[in-house]
């Protein structure tokens, strides 16, 4: 059994090692595959970068030098300064900052209490609920901003960071289901054995179940923390007071008192990716797998 | 033994620890934070939204005067609310090119390539950035003598429009913008379903003499179906309510008005509550029937199992 897999190896190797004297055809094949990847990355990293050399020039240079022109000192800072200080960008961090950390919490308490009772216990209702949580994921939620209003503005939440904290916990359903997933994944029999010491619900939910959804509950940081970091319509309809901007409406703001200074646009913009940029290259593996068990789950 | 061991599904028997975890109510302890916000945040929003759409109301009036269909009505009859679903196609051809895109990447990178990881990274990274910061950076990259027009001049072609001036290429502006956004969480989507197909097939037809067509239409395609019909399905709802690239680049100027654009302004900058609720329902139930579609197309293998297990 083992020998004749080891042949089928061996032969498949021993094809490829025919095979691998490159035909022409195969070289203009490889060639033209990586023209295409070079192509695309091209495209993706263009606008990037032009907006990256505009941050770094001065006004005169913005305006003599042309987009695909280097700038002339890479240590100018002062687009940065003016964007923090003028552009109100530290305000922007701060309240992204905070809402960012309660939605995230208040998310992932909700998802995972809501998926407890749900795979945990079977009682009248069940059913129901569940359907509730599904049926919910297939509204669109842009399209129902029209009656939310009238809600979050009834609970005197408009024009505070309640209202996008508010928003964010209360309508992630893709959470719920990506902790039900994982939660089938968690023996009951830990659970029985738990109350057999005399465990309560709440102490099996706190201290045993919890933290074994360790890694559901990175997932939903990391979808979840893109999410709020990059919604710019729930905080600028809910939250239009200067003081109360985040990162998405405070660079949104740029466009009026800095329309000529294409260079501190530049900078503001630059200011925002940066971050993002950082989170990406330490978090790669797990944004990869977040997003593809969000998508599909 | 079995007798000793308690199934979850029984309520705890001893008083001892019964408390208010104990009992039958205990699940909706669980569930009643969850529930206020689904009730309160998605349930009575979509049902007001529903009464709303039968009023005449401003937003503020205590009164809320019925009129019956005729906001509906006025949907139909006057074009220029129902003529904006023409932008709309725009997105669409745009969604369907991102797709093609996207799975040609991923079936590229797919195949043993030298740089992996690296080209996989850049080519997904726009997806992760923030929405006002491509709107700006795209203002720059399309406005007249900015970072398009430059890499133009320098192939020799200067005779370019206002792409975001001029509206008849205002709307390919914009669509490409969100190709440019989106297309990378299709491409990791689609080439993590080609991985995830088990090495010894491609070593199977490599002994059959497969070649790298072979391979895409009869391993990778069937492999990644259910993806991809997904993905169609969103990319279709994602045109029909196309909203944050034209709202922040052109603010729905120069013909660039999609349906959303139109329902938001009609409810908050023209204080009609009722006719934008109208609007909101019709997007609703288009979208509605078009996952409905969906289910029928590629009926969900993974909600059948839900529904059985969970």
């Amino acid at each position: 059994m083992t020998l004749t897999t080891k042949r089928a190896v061996d032969q498949t190797t021993a094809r490829r090692r025919i095979r691998s004297p490159r035909s022409p055809a195969s070289r203009l094949g490889t060639l033209l595959k990586y023209t295409a990847l070079v192509f695309a990355s091209l495209c993706a990293i263009v606008p990037i970068v032009s907006i990256v050399m505009l941050a770094f020039k001065t006004n005169e240079e913005y305006r003599d030098t042309g987009p695909l022109d280097a700038p002339g000192n890479w240590f100018n800072l002062e687009n940065f300064a003016t964007a923090f200080t003028q552009g109100g960008m530290i305000t922007g961090f701060l309240n992204t900052g905070i809402i960012l950390v309660v939605s995230v919490t208040g998310t992932i308490l909700i998802g995972t209490m809501a998926a407890y009772a749900l795979d945990r216990f079977r009682f009248r209702g069940r059913v129901l609920v569940l359907g509730l949580f599904l049926l919910a994921t297939l509204v669109p939620a842009v399209t129902t901003q029209v009656a939310t209003f009238q809600v979050i503005s009834a609970l005197d939440l408009f024009n505070t960071r309640g209202a996008a904290i508010l928003l964010f916990m209360g309508t992630d359903i893709i959470a719920i289901y990506i902790f039900l997933q994982f939660m089938q994944s968690i023996p009951v029999s830990l659970d029985e054995a738990a109350m057999l010491d005399g465990a309560s619900r709440w102490t099996i939910y706190w201290r045993i179940i919890l933290p074994l959804l360790k890694p559901a509950i990175a997932t939903v940081v990391i979808i979840k923390g893109i999410a709020v970091y990059n919604e710019f319509y729930i905080p600028f309809l809910y939250m239009p007071s200067r003081d109360l901007g985040v990162i998405s409406t405070s660079l949104f703001r740029f466009t009026g008192p800095f329309g000529a200074q294409w260079e501190v646009i530049a900078a503001g913009t630059l200011l925002v990716i940066i971050p993002t940029l950082v989170a990406f290259l330490f978090l790669q593996r797990f944004i990869y797998n977040g997003l593809t068990s969000g998508a599909t789950k | 033994m079995t007798t000793v061991i308690r199934s979850p599904k029984l309520p705890a028997r001893g008083s001892r620890r019964a408390g208010i975890f104990g009992g039958r109510m205990t699940p909706w302890l669980f569930l009643v934070v969850p529930l206020a916000f689904l009730i309160v945040l998605t349930y009575i929003p979509v049902a007001n939204m529903f009464w709303y759409s039968v009023t005449s109301w401003d937003g503020l009036d205590p009164d809320k005067e019925f009129v019956g269909l005729g906001n509906y009505v006025e949907i139909i009859t006057r074009p220029e609310i129902f003529q904006v679903f023409f932008v709309s196609l725009y997105y669409l051809v745009g969604a369907i090119a991102q797709l093609v895109l996207a799975l040609f990447f991923a079936t590229l990178l797919s195949f043993k390539t030298r740089f992996r990881n690296l080209f996989k990274g850049i080519i997904f990274f726009p997806y992760l950035i923030n929405g006002v910061a491509i709107g700006l950076m795209f203002l720059y990259f399309f406005r007249p003598d900015g970072t398009l027009d430059a890499i133009l001049g320098s192939l020799g072609v200067s005779d370019t429009p206002q792409w975001l001036g001029d509206s008849s290429v205002v709307n390919s502006s914009l669509a490409a913008t969100s190709v440019w956004r989106y297309m990378g969480l299709n491409f990791v989507l689609f080439l993590g379903a080609i991985q995830s197909v088990p090495e010894e097939q491609y070593e199977a037809a490599d002994i059959d003499g497969a070649n790298s067509w072979h391979k895409f239409r009869f391993i990778i395609l069937p492999s990644i179906r259910r993806i991809l019909g997904l993905s169609f399905i969103l990319a279709i709802a994602g045109a029909l309510s196309a909203f944050e690239m034209p709202y922040i680049m052109t603010g729905g100027a120069n013909g660039s008005e999609t349906f959303v654009i139109q329902t938001v302004d009609t409810a908050f900058r023209f204080a009609k509550v009722g006719l934008a609720s109208a609007m909101a329902v019709v997007l609703l139930a288009i979208v509605l029937i078009i996952t409905a579609v969906q289910r029928m197309i590629f009926p969900d293998e993974k909600a059948d199992e839900k529904a059985g297990t969970v």
